[in-house]
């Protein structure tokens, strides 16, 4: 209990004394989840909603692989995004192994199938009379398929913080793709490991305190922004 | 009148089943057309065709008289409005539902705040033009849904059973109010129904569909009173239709001109009301002329026998008595009374016997 106890003191100071290197990794884990989980719903919600409104074969099989993505373990990611970005790998002339951009790419990849599946299950759960009765308002496909994203906005912004909560947590991938490598590819999870490995419970605590607190703040943002939603 | 909507050859499949076989079927402009059928029969389907919402596996709809491909889908359903059985609102106020279609088609701010204004006044709903759709009573939400179509001023309003998911007393207020809606804006209209009362009080023409196929359309008068053949007869029931006026109105009793003669009714219409006045033949009791009818009814009307034929045991008595009037009589009480086409007699039925549909 003393252990914890003084490693949530030392954290405190250290959070009040404003180490720059914890606001430098804090600030990339963000930067990274943050534009891994823009791309996957760029990726996601197109590719969800042509899965739960599309009408073509292997649809199921595609649906069951989105699922089955959304179980994706971060160090099979990580390790399959190490062999194709390896030096002598197919994309290795592109030098991103252990790059920011690197963790971008294996993050993207986690938080893709979440995005999608979560979305093809919002639109999944509307009326498909709804559908019918925005053609036969008039409305274009894309008036349509924007008028049902409206429509499922809460469960889409659920898919959302579903799709940051899974990226913003992993550490196999980043620690694989990213080598945490000091003030270049170190963030948070990354870094609560090393510190924990040495023995460094204080920091490691000042850490997890850090990424509490940002999964927090962003998901407090995301659900005030659905629940006002609701109640309109 | 001008034809507007025209059906040909019209097949739909739904995998190897054979839904929808319509030969031909036209809607002229200004027409409501009432599609009348039981459950299963087709209603949805056809309505979803006209819509190009279901792909047909043969046949073409023409429009102004021009064969519809594919390709003009969309811009043909900018000239429709759609109204389904549940109101399929989205989770917004009931001003940006009722915004919905006009959004679509990218008019001004100013024009779509003045046009969804005139019609939630339209169909009595101003004062819920706040409110978010998701707090709307059953009949409150049809009610924007009906608003949500008519602010489109489209070509072609289609409503598939609107008021069939709405208690009795919001469906006869709505219904009544949709009547109106329809003879002030003349909007043509094709309106799916399993209610005979809402296709006699609605429709100019009706439509019969049976297991899919389009058995007879023609006046309302006309369907119900001579019914193409005996499963038609079966769905709409052998009535005598006939229109008349509510001439006076007390103590719950009506009493409608038909053809110049006064006939009392059950129902309390206001006297100038337009109406169909409508009689099932099991109702009408025959009897010779000079005979003194026996019975309380209030209705006893002279008349000369046009048609006599058999209908299972019974007979189906057709008498001429200012307007078309249609009795059953059993085989016995024929013979008794040696009943043929051409003689006099007198044909009777109760106040409460006659039904009375505004018009």
């Amino acid at each position: 209990m003393r252990l914890i106890w003084e490693g949530i003191l030392n954290a405190v100071q250290l959070l009040l004394s404003s180490d720059p290197e914890i606001w430098q990794i804090t600030l990339l884990s963000l930067r990274v989840s943050g534009l891994a989980t823009i791309i996957s719903l760029i990726i996601g919600l197109p590719l969800g909603t042509v899965l739960a409104l599309g009408r073509f074969p292997g649809r199921s099989f595609l649906l069951s692989l989105v699922n089955t993505g959304m179980a994706l373990p971060p160090v099979v990611v990580g390790l399959v995004v190490c062999i194709f970005l390896w030096r002598n790998g197919p994309f290795g002339f592109l030098n991103l192994i252990y790059t920011p951009a690197a963790i971008v790419i294996a993050q993207t990849i986690i938080a893709t199938p979440v995005v999608t599946g979560l979305t093809a299950a919002a639109l999944q759960q509307l009326d498909p009379l709804l559908r019918l009765q925005l053609l036969g308002l008039g409305a274009s496909h894309l008036q349509m398929v924007l008028a049902l994203w409206w429509e499922a906005r809460l469960p889409l912004l659920a898919a959302l913080m579903a799709g940051f909560g899974s990226v913003i947590s992993e550490v196999g991938a980043s620690m694989m793709v990213g080598g945490n490598i000091k003030g270049q590819t170190r963030v948070l999870t990354t870094a609560i490991v090393l510190e924990t490995s040495r023995g460094e419970f204080a920091r490691a605590i000042a850490l997890s305190i850090l990424l509490l607190a940002l999964a927090y703040m962003v998901n407090l943002t995301l659900t005030w922004i659905q629940q006002r939603g609701a109640r309109q | 009148m001008k034809t507007l909507l025209e059906v040909r050859n019209l097949v739909v499949r739904y995998g190897e089943r054979t839904v929808l076989e319509v030969e031909h079927l036209a809607v002229a402009q200004g027409e409501v057309l009432a599609v009348i059928g039981p459950n299963g029969a087709g209603k949805t389907t056809l309505l979803l065709a006209l819509a190009r919402l279901v792909r047909p596996a043969q046949g073409e709809i023409l429009f102004r008289g021009r064969p519809l491909s594919p390709r003009d889908d969309h811009e043909y359903r900018r000239h429709l409005a759609l109204v389904l059985q549940e109101p399929l609102l989205l989770s917004a106020s009931v001003f940006d539902n009722v915004a919905l279609g006009l959004r679509f088609r990218g008019l001004s701010r100013a024009e779509i705040a003045r046009r969804v204004e005139t019609w939630l006044e339209k169909l009595g709903i101003g004062h819920l033009r706040d409110r978010p759709a998701t707090q709307l009573s059953g009949g409150e939400a049809q009610r924007v849904s009906l608003a949500r179509a008519f602010v489109l001023q489209p070509d072609l309003l289609l409503l598939d059973e609107p008021f069939g998911a709405l208690d009795p007393p919001t469906r006869s207020g709505l219904l009544e109010d949709l009547q109106s809606l329809l003879a002030e804006t003349g909007q043509t209209t094709v309106f799916v129904t399993h209610d005979l009362d809402e296709a006699l009080m609605l429709g100019d023409r009706v439509a019969v569909l049976l297991g899919g196929r389009l058995r007879q359309v023609g006046p309302p008068e006309q369907v119900f009173a001579e019914p193409a053949d005996p499963e038609v007869a079966a769905f709409v029931g052998v009535e005598t239709i006939v229109a008349g006026r509510v001439v006076a109105s007390e103590e719950g009793r009506a009493i409608v001109e038909v053809n110049g003669l006064h006939l009392e009714a059950v129902g309390e219409l206001p006297p100038g009301r337009e109406v169909l006045f409508c009689l099932r033949p099991e109702d009408v009791t025959i009897w010779l002329k000079g005979e003194v009818p026996s019975t309380s009814a209030r209705n006893r009307l002279s008349g000369t026998i046009k048609r006599l034929t058999p209908q299972g045991p019974l007979l189906r008595v057709v008498v001429d008595c200012g307007f078309t009037l249609t009795a059953f009589v059993t085989r016995a009480s024929a013979r008794e009374m040696n009943l043929r086409e051409g003689m006099e007699v007198i044909a009777s039925f109760k106040a409460s016997a006659a039904r009375l549909i505004p018009r």
